[in-house]
């Protein structure tokens, strides 16, 4: 089936099987390998992109489902040409060490572009709720709460 | 996955037909229950016809004390809606508790009560709040949608399209999440309404049985006495109950009365 999205501001066409998962499409014809594979099953979050500005599992939607949608993949945070190497949230994981081995990272920090957008001065409560969808199988955690609170601060201007 | 055609329907008459002209299609909305279950090849659709994006599907209102919700309004927008968060704010709590943020920005309320998963959380809110379901072709009267363990009145190849859900005086939800999954291993959703000036309460439990279910010794109690201790020396049967490795039956009976006191609670400022 022939279908056509926006993806990271740049509109595509794909031809793809009607049995592909988004997250395929994204990774092995786009070669946007940003948005990880970490169990299929909907659970870890590693392959958590924006469809229509709402964060996903892409692991758990059809590509064909994403038919005329605009979608937004870790790469796409900082577009080509905007003068950013990092968006804000990239830049507090690092800071922050918000990582350990890394693989979960590109969704979790998804994960929190899309909870700051809707809560931008979250609590730890409200931070751990957002990010229930992402697992961390280094039990990273505290510094990945860390991170977005310092995130949530840049984004608000606030030294 | 199986190979599978994919048809995104331009209505509800295009679905239906599309459905009776293929008797091994299913309809897809959020796809959170169905795409899982096609990954693990226990299920293999011939067609999947998506409902997910139907205008006449979606959608938010409030006439009089009914609240209106569109099938395919997905549970992060329940759980955000400014009119279900003022009116039935409960309905909210519930939307909110399910999966995680990402599953709640695809799971859609139709689809969920479509598959009456035993431990899904919406079930509680349809049955605690009077919900009739209304579907292409007819009403579902509240009390008559559920059936069985995923299993519903719904015919073959009825489209649910929308629920309208009784406006209470007060409600609440409280779940006991399994801590892996997210599921319910125990939720109650409790209501109050006034009935020609009597209260008139509602308890409905998910998780703990086959399917959704009425605790009415709770309503009972509730409605002589709205709190917590009304709760406190009642013995839900742990007979017919779910038994599993994650909950026995009486541990689920002990859960639904926890639960039901911290949802009285929640309403009544009392503590548990």
């Amino acid at each position: 089936m022939n279908i056509e999205l926006v993806v990271n501001g740049q509109p595509r066409v794909a031809l793809v099987e009607e049995n592909t998962l988004l997250v395929d499409l994204l990774r092995e014809q786009f070669g946007l390998t940003g948005s990880h594979v970490g169990c299929d099953t909907s659970q870890c979050g590693c392959c958590t992109v924006h469809v229509n500005g709402q964060a996903v599992k892409a692991c758990t939607m059809l590509a064909v489902q994403a038919d005329g949608c605009d979608v937004l993949t870790v790469e796409g945070l900082t577009p080509a040409g905007s003068g950013q190497t990092l968006h804000p949230v990239q830049q507090a994981f690092s800071t922050c060490h918000g990582l350990q081995c890394g693989f979960c990272t590109p969704g979790m920090i998804m994960a929190t572009v899309d909870l700051l957008k809707h809560c931008p001065q979250p609590n730890d409560e409200q931070i751990r709720e957002g990010l229930s969808g992402n697992l961390c199988r280094c039990t990273g955690y505290l510094n990945i709460v860390e991170a977005v609170k310092v995130a949530a601060q840049t984004m608000r201007g606030q030294p | 996955m199986y190979s599978f055609a994919y048809h995104r329907a331009s209505g509800v008459e295009d679905a239906l037909q599309r459905l009776s002209a293929d008797p091994a299609a299913k309809l897809i909305a959020g796809g959170m229950t169905l795409l899982p279950v096609m990954k693990h090849r226990m299920a293999a659709p011939s067609l999947l016809v998506d409902i997910g994006a139907l205008k006449d599907l979606r959608g938010i209102t409030l006439q009089g004390d009914v609240l209106t919700v569109g099938a395919a309004m997905r549970h992060r927008e329940i759980a955000e809606d400014a009119l279900v968060v003022q009116s039935v704010a409960a309905l909210a709590q519930c939307a909110r508790s399910i999966g995680d943020p990402q599953v709640r920005s695809r799971g859609t309320l139709g689809g969920a009560i479509a598959n009456n998963d035993p431990a899904a959380d919406f079930p509680a809110a349809v049955l605690g709040l009077k919900g009739v379901v209304v579907t292409d072709r007819r009403s579902i009267a509240d009390g008559a949608y559920f059936l069985d363990m995923y299993t519903t009145a719904l015919e073959e190849g009825e489209i649910v399209t929308a629920v309208r859900f009784c406006k209470p005086v007060r409600a609440a939800y409280e779940k006991f999440p399994n801590p892996a999954s997210g599921y319910a291993m125990a939720g109650v959703f409790v209501a109050e309404f006034d009935e020609a000036g009597s209260k008139q309460v509602r308890v409905a439990v998910t998780g703990a049985a086959p399917f959704v279910f009425r605790w009415t010794d709770a309503e009972r109690a509730l409605s002589q006495a709205f709190s917590v201790q009304s709760l406190a020396t009642l013995e839900l049967p742990a007979q017919g109950l779910n038994s599993d490795l994650h909950a026995s039956a009486a541990y689920r009976a002990h859960l639904v009365r926890v639960m039901a006191m911290r949802a009285v609670a929640q309403l009544t400022g009392e503590t548990v």
